[in-house]
């Protein structure tokens, strides 16, 4: 077993765990926090996507023990409980981004990371380029787009 | 994935002492590779050894007229460094085309040339340019680092540290992905050096990366894309899979290599 401590959603978690636990697994069946996906299991389709110390990283191809000292932010972290959605997450609703769901908190947490790196005016094809590694087997994509462009000119303004 | 023992060494000394004492140990950096060949059971190794967090293993910094690039820099902090920009823009664009975003905020320059995948990118890079893969105990030239088919010079105590790559005159790297996997079917890296041309290439060799000496000899003479014609790929030792046949992969060889050639002269 290994004892871990890591900030997760701003709050401290400290657990004893088997260190071969994902930290999806880990996410999803220690805290319970289950916004977090698993839908491949391979690193390819992106449901997993969670920020480590800022940046999107597919959680089911990363030990929990190496986030050991790091923060992690999920789905839920992004707004409280009950306070008004994120505005990516907003822009996902009114926009139609989503129809089964499934994909949708990686897509978010994805196009949450692409604003904080390539900034809040958007092209298409560069949002279409950075959603590489997110699979979405419902909507085509070009509803997704069109939330992601949204979402990213809202951030700007609620920043 | 079976049970192993998770360490976290501060230094690559202190590395190297729980290789050489834990037999059959592995070294992790950003897992990318590791974690899903221990998910399929196909590699157990009863101990990691974690190297992400050893300070400055990852610093990308110009020593004299190298670019030198540590062991656990991310295809994400090599595509975005502002030094191997101005240095070997190729390189960083190499790096941003590796995998997509979260898996760039992971892969580390070391994991991917000590698994030496016969369809990675990073490969062609050091083979093309003539890098120096620097270890804890020794410097490996590219051509006797890479040793085939997931196989390296490394030794089972031994951990890259750092590639030094000397600078091309002009370079350029290009790629034909696989639709579905995205990974590279061919790709071909491209260098006009001082002293000579190098064509490396990865994804079609069924030894791994491989350089095009056909190819070199002709761009030696003049660096143009117009002195290929007629020159051609032979399918021998190539890969013949479902994805594509020997021929197939040979004709791209000969394309690709074209392209890079123009995209390397157009910088």
């Amino acid at each position: 077993m290994a004892k871990i401590s890591l900030i997760v959603n701003g709050n401290a978690v400290n657990a004893n765990i088997d260190p071969r636990t994902l930290l999806v697994q880990f996410l999803r069946e220690n805290l319970r926090l289950t916004g977090t996906h698993v839908g491949c299991d391979t690193s390819q389709c992106g449901a997993c996507v969670v920020h480590l110390d800022g940046k999107a990283v597919k959680s089911c191809t990363t030990l929990a023990v190496m986030a050991d000292g790091h923060e992690v932010r999920t789905i839920e972290g992004l707004a409280a409980d009950g306070a008004p959605l994120h505005p990516m997450q907003e822009a996902f609703r009114e926009h139609h981004g989503l129809q089964c769901g499934f994909c949708t908190p990686g897509m978010i947490m994805t196009a949450v990371d692409l604003v904080n790196r390539k900034g809040h005016d958007l092209s298409d094809e560069v949002i279409r380029e950075e959603l590489e590694g997110n699979l979405c087997r419902c909507t085509g994509y070009q509803n997704i787009v069109t939330s992601i462009a949204a979402g990213a000119k809202a951030m700007a303004k609620s920043a | 994935m079976y049970e192993f023992k998770y360490h976290r060494p501060a230094t690559v000394r202190q590395a190297a002492n729980l290789l050489v004492k834990n037999e059959d140990a592995k070294v992790i950096a950003g897992g990318h590779t590791l974690v899903p060949v221990m998910k399929q059971r196909l590699a157990s190794p009863p101990h990691l050894i974690d190297l992400s967090h050893i300070e400055g293993l990852n610093a990308i910094e110009m020593k004299g007229r190298s670019l030198v690039i540590g062991a656990t820099a991310t295809h994400a902090d090599v595509a975005n460094s502002a030094t191997v920009r101005e240095a070997i823009p190729a390189l960083a664009e190499l790096a941003g085309g590796i995998g997509d975003p979260a898996v760039r905020h992971k892969g580390t320059i070391g994991g991917s040339l000590a698994n030496n995948d016969p369809t990675a990118d990073y490969p062609a890079a050091v083979l093309a340019l003539g890098a120096t893969i620097v270890t804890n105990k020794r410097r490996l030239k590219a051509e006797e680092f890479f040793q085939g088919l997931f196989s390296t010079a490394l030794e089972s105590d031994e951990i890259i540290t750092k590639v030094m790559f000397p600078l091309p005159k002009k370079a350029a790297y290009v790629k034909f992905r696989n639709q579905a996997s995205r990974y590279a079917l061919v790709g071909v890296f491209v260098a006009k050096r001082p002293s000579d041309v190098r064509v490396a290439v990865t994804g079609a060799g069924s030894e791994g990366v491989f350089r095009a000496t056909a190819f070199e000899e002709a761009l030696k003479k003049r660096f143009s894309h117009k002195v290929l014609d007629g020159i051609t790929a032979s399918p021998e030792g190539l890969n013949s899979d479902l994805h594509g046949s020997a021929e197939y992969r040979a004709h791209l060889i000969g394309v690709l290599t074209r392209r890079a050639v123009e995209a390397a002269t157009a910088k």
